[in-house]
């Protein structure tokens, strides 16, 4: 096996960790790959370094190759995604002004009726929420979530791309009164003094996609076998990384300078999902914060897609049967099921699966091993059925 | 200029915190023709300021983490605002790739002409060329001399301490640095974090 060199790049963000454990822990290396890792400064950067070439594969949020599979994603070419490297890990935050409007009514950390219903009734209109990017699980894990509880934009919601690292700045400066964001950049705003976290994302959808492994396209088509290799090398990240004992290993090493640049025990605490909500120093428990592997995390499933498609295809007003078609084709399921048979992987039998059925976990039919999903309920118990 | 009696001054936006880096653009951009170019320097309510200009061209840095602001802005698309183009995503045309290679990206009013977005971005690509490699040039400099420093400073520890001449310091440093396949910088590196260490 000769040795293949790739530039792979990422966003400084906790649920990087896959990408970065193949490269330090060396699962990378044992596939004979020799990975770069190149932090991104922003999303559209690392987007079009890897439309261009520049990079051949990038932690990217999970809309991204949806919309640019169905032509809103301004990509210069298709993007596939091999596997999802994380479910869940974002965090609802809101200014202290807005926290203490809300005081008293936030006990249960993972009530997203309770907490919505209250934020509804005695927020100011228009909400100005900030998010990472135009196309990401933040914006549509909000406005799924207010838009349930009668709320959406522009006229109740006004929401505002804004850099992570700039998350902390913009709500204490008052430019917003509200964010949805990636850790650790959450839990910064706090330790600023500037936020109260007021809800995860877990707690509106018990089991979103939250990033792929994103290629280009034609480069799974030219070079399957070193995409394999990849894709085994992520994989096995992702079940190191899922590992508890491993998490104070992951959380040094995300706080190097070269990735996250930001202290080990910020970053810790978003591993554990054990998040300080308050610049008081509470605590809450997030359980499935974040996802590197169990309940089939790792798997890319066309319903993940299709049910983003249909998110986007609704706010853009584009062709919904040719839009949820190149969606589903975007989501790689038979690549992954085909490369990581050797690896030993659990694999599901099905590529589909109602989105948000289960509120309990379940063992279904597995193509190899022993596949248990769930639970993934939607905090209003709606299922979505990719075939309607 | 030959454009400039045929149409209208373009308004250009220049998204750019570095100063220098900035003038040299908005000077390029002034001599091909006419246009009325702005330059924004911190991050604070760019969306609202870009809103105010209401901009033809928009030019920034691909590292900039304002990009994904502006992609934001090139999203929304009520029927009262203009829709933006980003130049990158045209994938037929070479400049675009050339634009990511340069490392500035573009953001153009839809249905503007191609032929007047054309000779901006070839500005902005050789400005944008010729200033990633005078930083490059510099930071080379830069982490030169800061390695003559460490040697220097290695070379003084070794002749305190062994009592030697400086070319016979310098010579010990050499071989130490071909003994271990390690550059003679690293060595000396070492020998002044250790003597921090030991002082």
């Amino acid at each position: 096996m000769t040795t293949a060199r790739l530039a792979c790049g990422f966003m400084p963000l906790a649920d990087c960790a896959p990408l970065v454990v193949a490269h330090e822990v060396g699962f990378a290396s044992s596939e004979g790959l020799d990975l770069t890792l190149h932090r991104a400064s922003s999303w559209s950067a690392l987007r079009d370094n890897l439309a261009a070439g520049r990079l051949a594969a990038a932690h990217m949020l999970a809309p991204v190759p949806v919309a640019a599979s169905i032509g809103i994603g301004r990509v210069a070419g298709r993007l596939d995604a091999l596997s999802v490297l994380s479910v869940n890990g974002n965090v609802i935050g809101v200014s202290t002004e807005l926290a203490a409007r809300l005081h008293g009514h936030l006990d249960d950390f993972m009530a997203a009726d309770t907490v919505g219903r209250r934020l509804v009734s005695c927020c100011r209109r228009p909400l100005r929420v900030g998010v990472p990017f135009p196309y990401s699980m933040h914006v549509e894990l909000l406005t799924y979530w207010l838009g349930a509880l009668g709320m959406s934009a522009p006229a109740d919601l006004e929401i505002q791309t804004v850099p992570p690292p700039r998350m902390a700045g913009a709500v204490g400066a008052g430019e917003i009164d509200m964010f949805i964001v990636g850790e650790p950049w959450g839990s910064i705003a706090v330790e600023a003094g500037a936020a109260e976290l007021i809800l995860p994302g877990a707690a509106i959808w018990q089991f979103a996609p939250e990033k792929v492994l994103a290629v280009r396209h034609d480069w799974v088509q030219a070079e399957p076998e070193i995409a394999a290799r990849l894709l085994r090398a992520v994989w096995r990240a992702g079940r190191w990384a899922a590992d508890p004992a491993n998490r104070m290993t992951i959380s040094e090493i995300l706080a190097r300078p070269q990735y996250l640049d930001v202290a080990a025990d910020t970053i810790d605490r978003a591993l554990a999902g054990r998040l300080m909500v308050n610049p008081q120093g509470e605590e809450r428990e997030a359980p499935r914060f974040l996802e590197f592997f169990d309940g089939a995390a790792t798997f890319p499933w066309r319903s993940q897609a299709t049910w983003i498609a249909e998110r986007l295809v609704g706010r853009v007003g584009i062709d919904r049967g040719t839009a949820l078609a190149r969606a589903r084709a975007c989501f790689r399921p038979e690549l992954y099921r085909a490369w990581l048979a050797s690896a030993g992987a659990d694999l599901p039998g099905a590529s589909e699966k109602l989105e948000g059925a289960l509120e309990e976990p379940r063992y279904v039919a597995a193509a190899a091993g022993q596949v248990c999903l769930g639970p993934d309920a939607f905090f209003d118990r709606r299922v979505f059925d990719p075939a309607v | 200029m030959s454009d400039a009696s045929l149409f209208p001054a373009l308004k250009i936006v220049v998204v750019e915190r570095d100063r220098e880096r900035a003038l040299m653009i908005v000077d390029a951009l002034r001599d091909e023709a006419n246009h009325q170019v702005s330059v924004f320097g911190d991050d604070t309510g760019l969306a609202r300021r870009l809103a105010e200009i209401d901009p033809d061209v928009v030019l920034i840095d691909i590292e900039d983490p304002n990009r994904d602001v502006l992609e934001a802005l090139a999203v929304a698309s009520s029927p009262m605002e203009r829709t933006v183009a980003m130049f990158v995503d045209r994938s037929d045309d070479s400049s675009a790739i050339a634009a990511v290679e340069a490392g500035v990206s573009a953001y153009v009013v839809d249905g503007l002409q191609k032929q007047r977005i054309k000779p901006i971005l070839d500005v902005a690509i050789t400005r944008f060329h010729q200033f990633s490699r005078l930083r490059k040039e510099l930071t080379a400099t830069k982490a030169a001399l800061a390695e003559r420093k460490t040697i220097d400073r290695a070379k003084g520890l070794l002749m305190r301490a062994k009592g030697v001449p400086e070319d016979e310091a310098y010579a010990l440093l050499r071989k130490t640095a071909m003994d271990q396949g390690k550059k003679i910088a690293e060595v000396a590196d070492a020998i002044v974090t250790a003597a921090s260490l030991l002082r």
